[in-house]
């Protein structure tokens, strides 16, 4: 469970973004997700909670927006969602899609601090 | 009580993201070309790794480092083929990242060191996330596994370079279907090269040395 190394990562960017600002009180982190970064939703709320007991974000809520997976079809020269996250392909030619446009992401998005 | 929200929009890979290309410029400046190999456990990742480094060590001076969560059994094996080998012990860690990977080059002369191989911990999901400064990733499939592993664990299979299906030597007794896996790794890769050996027998092995002979010796590294 790689989740936890992650929440760890997470939170000391986000200690680092709140001294960057003079010291924020986190109240919620909003997270976007990839459904495609190889990141479990479930198991990164469980470690989140866990990696901030005992620090200034202990108490803090994660909300996750999951992000969903499209690929660019070079044969019509579009962003498209492919069939599944284990068929990368056009959904509407079905020539295999290379690029992946968005699903990957793993990104602190805003926090939501006391104002 | 009022809230606001603060845009902060940071990656939170940043800092493994960065030191890794700090790293991946290291090794190119240093003409020591990296190759970093992700597999389940016991695909037989060291077997082959243990084939490749001998069959390179030949002309070329080979390294590597070794990742597992505990013992220092793969990286013993390993040195029958060099003596630059290292061990990383993660503990209860799944994965390696590019701070161990540093940590672990403290001591070597990277430009005396041609190849250096990075076998990370067997696992098919952590290590995806983690860039170690490597130039191409190898993710290997054992005929033995079954042919639907890419379909499971497609965020791996999409974000390494090339994949290798080994212990093709027991392809047959396995009942392994080689174009159904095959096809399950172009579905989640298109256009990825697909090579099969066997370190047992060898098969196939002489196609890894021309490719990493042709990679590390191109004009484009």
């Amino acid at each position: 469970m790689h989740e936890l190394s992650i929440a760890i990562s997470m939170i000391d960017q986000i200690m680092e973004e709140s001294d960057h600002r003079g010291g924020l009180d986190v109240e919620a982190v909003h997270l976007r997700l990839g459904v495609f970064s190889g990141v479990d939703k479930d198991a990164l709320l469980f470690a989140y909670e866990l990696a901030c007991e005992g620090s200034p974000l202990a108490g803090s809520r994660l909300v996750i927006e999951t992000i969903p997976l499209v690929i660019y079809c070079e044969a019509c020269g579009q962003n498209r969602t492919p069939p599944s996250v284990y068929q990368l392909s056009c959904p509407e030619c079905g020539t295999p899609g290379q690029k992946i446009v968005t699903g990957r992401e793993i990104e602190v998005a805003s926090l939501e601090v006391a104002a | 009580m009022t809230t606001r929200m603060v845009e902060v929009r940071a990656k939170v890979m940043k800092q493994n993201d960065l030191l890794a290309r700090a790293l991946r410029e290291r090794f190119r400046s240093q003409g020591t070309y990296v190759v970093g190999l992700v597999s389940s456990p016991g695909s037989g990742k060291t077997a082959f790794l243990e084939k490749l480094i001998a069959g390179l060590a030949r002309d070329c001076r080979v390294a590597a480092l070794v990742g597992d969560l505990a013992t220092e059994n793969d990286a013993a094996r390993l040195r029958r083929a060099t003596p630059n080998v290292k061990q990383i012990t993660t503990g209860t860690i799944c994965h390696l990242d590019a701070q161990m990977v540093e940590k672990a080059l403290e001591t070597w002369r990277l430009d005396r060191i041609d190849f250096l191989f990075i076998e990370n911990v067997g696992n098919l999901v952590c290590p995806s996330n983690y860039d170690l400064g490597e130039e191409l990733r190898l993710v290997l499939l054992s005929a033995t596994e079954g042919e639907d592993k890419p379909l499971k664990y497609p965020t791996i299979f999409n974000n390494s370079d090339v994949a290798i299906i080994t212990k093709m030597d027991l392809a047959e007794a396995a009942e392994f279907d080689l174009a159904a896996a095959r096809r399950n790794i172009e579905s989640v890769h298109p256009g990825m090269q697909i090579l099969e050996v066997s370190a047992k027998t060898g098969l196939g092995m002489q196609a890894v040395f021309d490719l990493l002979h042709a990679r590390a010796f191109s004009s484009t590294f």
